[in-house]
């Protein structure tokens, strides 16, 4: 067999409690003064590929790709620290205004030229939660995919992966390699980076390339026309004071109102 | 036929609620855009994929019918619904946000050169399409540029399907043509991951506890605060994928349904993955220190607070209150 090549495609996505204002045009968020951070579902698609490669004991290699303005350096050196080999930095500072098929494109012209044995992603982003990336990436590299992935391994024939299906369902498939796999959170622990895989990371490649040069933009598919505040739906009643007020008027509420104690 | 062109997912025992939902979000574009509705489904004629529709029905039903469509696999469905879509050239094609769809529809949009607008909420005139973003903190307004099919796919839950049943449509048979060697993956037999030893669905009251406990070392808050209440505990998804708590407490569309008199959320943001879950409760009660938490959408009552606060207080307020 030849060496193990596996790409993950990782977002880097607005901290998970990081407050959101949308922006003055109300076409996106306002980015400033927000922290980043690697989107939780590509943190778990970078572990499977870590283990994959460890697993295979050949030499192998796995590269990190995202795309995104300068700032994504920071979460491709965190993939780098922990453990990936190298790592492609599609520069591109309006991601946002680009639909998912204009994105993976952009992944797609930077992946090709790489032949990997695999590639793998997130389920979904954080932010956008389109969950599409990975199934248009397949399409686009001519591959077979499967989705929402808790689970690899690889046979000798290809591929054996644990497919989430609902409400705690499961199933096994089975595909040729190269494939793409978007892989969901849970099916395994996420590892720290080490002290020393961040020291060696400052010294691990990471190539730039523009977004200008992976092809022509084409027209939009779709258009994010506008972000808007949801609209309550309900009416709850809030109760404030102390958290021991708070508490005692629930009680009361629970047990006279809604009569559920 | 330049419509609407609603899917429904292959089922052999009839129309789903995720049709039906997905047909009343039919309806809603066919409202803003004077465009007529059919349907697509994928089963052999025997079967009654199209057996009753809530609301006025389809002018007409498309049955896919190829004996590799049996089971599905994304290549055999992309196939299939790539052939009857570049026959029919709807304007719109319309999906339930299902699992299946998620594995299927990117890839065949991409061969219209075209983007799903995935998992939307509402549809306004324009037509324009809401879904959410940041799970469920802000939503964005799509439009769809015009020029070839736009495909949509709808929240579960989101629309609610309306009307009396009983009509029916004609029938017509498509047979796409598919070779074996296209299908690349192969499917194994659905399985369920573990005995279930809980069954959170018959709880009349449940504790239901999010990332916000941060620690599996201070789960015991939330544990006497079950106690207290005579609940089951449930959580969310990331306390199982930590260990914290074990699967079969998940509560969610990968987990349980729950439908309990009292669910009390700590410290859960509210994602649709878990509201889909809870939804059946009778009373909801959310704990969040984040006040625009989309969890305080669907919650009867709210503490604006920090559950590390929150919670004994509430734990001693429930043991006085016995
Ligand atoms: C295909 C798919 C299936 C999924 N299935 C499920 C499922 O079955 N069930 C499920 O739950 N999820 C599921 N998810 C995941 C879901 O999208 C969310 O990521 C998840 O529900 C978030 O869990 P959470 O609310 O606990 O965490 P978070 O979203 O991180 O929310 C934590 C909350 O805690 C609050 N908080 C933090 N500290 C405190 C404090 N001190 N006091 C009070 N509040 C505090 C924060 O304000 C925040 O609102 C699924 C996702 C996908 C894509």
């Amino acid at each position: 067999m030849t060496d193990m090549k596996i790409i993950v495609a990782i977002k880097q996505v607005p901290e998970r409690d990081a407050p959101l204002r949308i922006d003055s045009a109300a076409q996106w968020i306002g980015e400033s003064g927000l922290r980043y951070a690697m989107n939780e579902p590509d943190a778990y698609a970078l572990e499977e590929a870590l283990r994959l490669k460890e697993s295979a004991g050949t030499e192998g290699e796995v590269v990190a790709v995202s795309a995104g303005p300068e700032r994504v350096g920071t979460t491709l050196r965190e993939a780098l620290a922990k453990g990936a080999d190298r790592a492609i930095h599609i520069v591109c500072g309006d991601l946002a205004s680009r639909d998912a098929l204009a994105v993976a494109r952009l992944l797609a012209a930077a992946i090709q030229p790489e032949n990997p044995s695999l590639v793998l992603t997130g389920l979904q982003s954080e932010d956008l939660g389109q969950g599409q990336t990975g199934v248009i990436l397949a399409e686009l590299l001519g591959l077979p995919h499967a989705s929402l992935i808790v689970q690899a391994e690889m046979t000798a024939t290809g591929l054996k992966v644990k497919r989430e299906l609902e409400e705690g369902w499961f199933q096994f498939i089975e595909l040729p390699a190269p494939a793409v796999l978007t892989i969901q959170s849970g099916g395994n622990k996420l590892r720290y980076a080490t002290l020393m895989g961040i020291k060696r990371a400052k010294t691990k490649p990471v190539r730039t390339l523009a977004a200008a040069d992976l092809g022509l933009a084409s027209a939009p598919a779709v258009i994010l026309d506008q972000v808007t505040l949801p609209q309550k739906q309900k009416s709850t009643q809030m109760l404030s004071g102390s958290a021991e007020e708070a508490a005692a008027a629930l009680v009361e509420k629970l047990k006279f109102e809604a009569k559920v104690l | 036929m330049s419509g609407i062109l609603v899917v429904q997912e292959a089922r052999k025992d009839g129309n789903t609620r995720a049709f039906q939902e997905t047909l009343a979000a039919g309806r809603v574009l066919a409202g803003y855009t004077g465009l007529e509705i059919e349907a697509a489904g994928v089963g052999d004629s025997n079967s009654n994929l199209f057996a009753e529709f809530i609301g006025p029905p389809p002018a007409a039903a498309h049955a896919i019918e190829h004996p590799l469509l049996s089971r599905y696999t994304s290549d055999g469905y992309v196939l299939a619904f790539e052939q009857l879509i570049r026959k029919l050239q709807p304007a719109y094609a319309v999906f339930p946000h299902s699992y299946q769809a998620r594995d299927f529809v990117p890839r065949l949009a991409t061969r219209f050169s075209q983007a799903l607008i995935s998992d939307v909420t509402a549809i306004e005139s324009g037509p324009a399409f809401v879904r959410q973003l940041f799970q469920g903190k802000m939503n964005a307004v799509y439009r769809h540029p015009g020029g070839g099919p736009c495909f949509v796919s709808i929240q579960s839950g989101a629309f609610r399907p309306d009307g009396t049943s009983g009509g029916v449509t004609t029938i017509d048979h498509f047979t796409p043509e598919i070779d074996a060697a296209q299908i690349r993956t192969r499917p194994g037999d659905p399985f369920r991951a573990s005995a279930q030893t809980v069954d959170l669905g018959s709880a009349q009251r449940i504790v239901g506890v999010g990332r916000g406990i941060k620690d599996a070392a201070n789960l015991p808050l939330v544990q006497d605060l079950a106690s207290a209440l005579g609940a089951e505990l449930a959580a969310s998804r990331p306390i199982c994928d930590n260990g914290w708590l074990p699967m079969e407490r998940q509560v969610g569309s990968s987990g349980q349904t729950v439908a309990p008199k009292l669910y009390v959320a700590a410290g859960i943001s509210g994602a649709i993955q878990h509201l889909v879950g809870i939804k059946g409760s009778q009373c909801i009660v959310a704990i969040n220190k984040d006040r625009d938490a989309p969890i305080f959408e669907v919650a009867d009552y709210g503490i604006a607070g920090d559950l590390f606060e929150v919670l004994p207080a509430l734990t001693a307020a429930v043991k006085k209150a016995k």
